[in-house]
């Protein structure tokens, strides 16, 4: 069985620096991660690895340079290789365009039974990506999956966590599935899979060789655009009551309450 | 031409209130732009259809199968699809549920058009087109986003809006004609297993009644559940709470759990890591509990008390429960 996983690097920091101009992200300066939603889709690869037999996992990310070390994560992690799709034109990209450049690449690189992708990532947060990529290859697309129940050659049957439950459904390979934290707990790596990350080829791909419709790709392949960017005031100032007496504290809610009309 | 499209969802029986939120979200741009505003509607055996009227809807769209009794994604978007193709409006919304965040982007990607995630604010600019806000990077940047396809598609945050009342409907229902072929699915639907422990999502509910490491351990969370229930709200909690095993991951909130906007959100011995406000900033009222008076908590609450959750929560579920005597 072939697996790909679609990895993304992120930002760490909690700082990030919007050009206001194009409302794309500055990323130099900046230190970067493997998106932690993600870990959980490596991992949960490289389970199936462990369980079934002759399976081999590839991790695909689009990004800059850079971003290879998200992919050498991945396999220090189990990951058996790795694509890294770059190329100056893929920058600025919206969920359209990097669903369909990842699509490309993913017919390229060729023969996977299952896609593998996080919830969302924690910059971006569209959770788009995902549900993008499996519609435009035309596969079924299984969404916030939180177990995978059962998988064979041929299908795949999982859990969905959704709104009050969970659902169980069942498709033929091959499918795109996108996984939720409840799956279950990443690994860390050890020192054999940082040696063999450390020391691993990473394949490299770009618009020409995935034989992208330049018209379709980064910014200008982008239907939706950022017009502005504005960083909203999180802080409140609240009155904040440090009573050493919990009746006089308790008193003081139950009046904010009334005078907000909850209670 | 035929306006703006709402996806109304039909699950367990009832239309899902995150619906009716969507259609005040949809009336106010479809009177801006002086156009009809419609709700689409998939399901089995659909009740209460009347009701999107009341709520905003001039035209319901309502496909009523047997075999689109469960959300398959791919039936659902060729099915819409089709009806995008006949009808042609030029803005479609749906709520950020998990419904309207997978059926989106699939069928956004089939009209080859963009999608804007989760917003928070919709509005018509000055040339017509629709002006989408929302926030990203766990709240820390706030992105409006246009899009350059003549039909525009976003998903909506539940809690944005509260429903309104409408009365000048012109209540027409819409049985649209759907090929055989449109229905066949690659999903099997096997079965739901409903949760024990909610009734609504946390996403879902006005109130939040939160808890984390502060609340010491798993017992203590049951005062949470009986201020919840006093105030009709829901449970949720920190990433630390979730790791500790007190309470289930789909309480969870934060940058890597739920996002939540309930008119009331309490935070009971949560620090303020800003990947937890990032899940409930834009509550409309804070409360925060914490025995750390420099807990960054206190930063973005509108109302605090500095002292132990485990002393002030039972003091509290007894003053309320007198008020009700
Ligand atoms: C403030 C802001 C707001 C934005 N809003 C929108 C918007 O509303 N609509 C829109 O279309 N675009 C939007 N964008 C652009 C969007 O962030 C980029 O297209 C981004 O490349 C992918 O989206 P995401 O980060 O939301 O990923 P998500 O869709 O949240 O990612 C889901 C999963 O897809 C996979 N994945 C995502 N990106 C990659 C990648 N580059 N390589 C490999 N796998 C990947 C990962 O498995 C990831 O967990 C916005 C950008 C910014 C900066
Ligand atoms: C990538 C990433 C994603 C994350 N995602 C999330 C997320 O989605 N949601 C989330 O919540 N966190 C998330 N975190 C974790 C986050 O950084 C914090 O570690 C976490 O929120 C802390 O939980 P806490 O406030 O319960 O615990 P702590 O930070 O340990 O805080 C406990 C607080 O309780 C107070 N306290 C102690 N005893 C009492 C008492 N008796 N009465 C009252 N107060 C008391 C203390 O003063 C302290 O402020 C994420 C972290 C990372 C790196």
């Amino acid at each position: 069985m072939k697996i790909g996983v679609l990895i993304k690097q992120v930002p760490a920091t909690d700082k990030v620096r919007m050009d206001e101009k194009t409302g794309t992200m500055v990323r130099s300066e900046m230190e970067a991660e493997l998106n932690p939603l993600d870990m959980y889709a490596v991992e949960e690869a490289v389970r199936i690895k462990e369980r079934l037999k002759d399976v081999h996992i590839t991790a695909i990310t689009m990004g800059p340079q850079s971003a290879s070390d998200a992919i050498r994560d991945a396999i220090s992690i189990g990951c058996d290789d790795g694509y890294l799709l770059t190329d100056r034109r893929f920058a600025g990209a919206d969920t359209w365009a990097t669903a369909y450049t990842l699509s490309m690449a993913i017919k390229k690189v060729g023969g996977f039974d299952l896609i593998l992708c996080g919830e969302r990532a924690t910059d971006g947060e569209t959770g788009q990506v995902g549900p993008s990529v499996g519609s435009q290859m035309g596969i079924p697309v299984l969404t916030y999956v939180s177990e995978i129940v059962d998988l064979t050659d041929k299908h795949v049957r999982v859990k969905r966590a959704i709104e009050g439950g969970h659902e169980i459904v069942e498709v033929d390979l091959p499918a795109l599935i996108s996984v939720v934290k409840e799956i279950n707990d990443p690994r860390i790596p050890n020192l054999s899979g940082k040696l063999k990350a450390k020391f691993a080829e990473i394949g490299s791909l770009d618009s020409v060789s995935i034989e992208a419709d330049q018209s379709k790709i980064g910014l200008g392949g982008s239907p939706t655009k950022v017009v502005k960017v504005f960083y909203p005031k999180l802080t409140r100032s609240g009155e904040i009551v440090r009573s050493k007496d919990p009746q006089s504290s308790i008193k003081a809610l139950l009046n904010f309450l009334k005078s907000k009309e909850i209670i | 031409m035929s306006g703006v499209w709402t996806l109304a969802e039909f699950r367990e029986d009832r239309i899902n209130s995150v619906s009716y939120e969507l259609l005040a979200w949809g009336r106010s741009l479809a009177d801006t732009l002086k156009v009809e505003l419609s709700s689409v509607i998939l399901g089995c055996e659909i009740k209460d259809v009347e009701s999107l009227f009341d709520h905003g809807s001039d035209i319901v769209y309502k496909v009523d199968d047997k075999r689109v009794e469960h959300f398959l994604p791919d039936t659902y978007s060729n099915i819409i699809f089709s009806l995008v193709k006949k009808y042609d409006p030029q803005i479609i919304i749906a709520s950020a549920t998990t419904y309207g965040r997978t059926i989106m982007p699939v069928l956004s990607t089939k009209l080859n058009t963009g999608l804007t995630a989760d917003c928070t604010k919709l509005e018509i600019g000055d040339d017509g087109t629709l002006l989408q806000t929302r926030p990203a990077i766990g709240g820390n940047v706030m992105a409006t986003i246009r899009t350059q396809t003549r039909l525009q598609m976003a998903t909506v945050r539940p809690r944005s809006k509260k429903p309104i009342s409408y009365d000048k409907s012109q209540r027409k229902i819409i049985v649209p004609e759907i090929e055989d072929e449109l229905f066949k699915s690659a999903y099997r639907w096997i079965k739901f297993e409903r949760d024990e422990s909610t009734d609504l999502p946390i996403q879902e509910a006005d109130v939040v009644i939160s808890g984390g490491r502060g609340m010491r351990d798993e017992k203590n969370f049951e005062m949470l559940y009986a201020l919840a229930k006093e105030l009709n709200g829901v449970v949720g909690a920190s990433r630390t709470a979730v790791d500790m095993g007190w309470i289930p991951y789909s309480h969870q909130v934060g940058l890597s759990g739920k996002t939540v906007s309930p008119h009331l959100y309490m935070a009971f011995g949560i620090s303020g890591a800003i990947q937890h406000i990032a899940g409930m900033s834009s509550s409309d009222i804070v409360i925060a509990v914490n025995t750390d008076p420099d807990a960054p908590i206190f930063n973005v609450a509108d109302f605090g008390i500095v002292g132990d959750a485990t002393e002030i929560l039972p003091e509290l579920l007894k003053a309320l429960g007198d008020k009700n005597e």
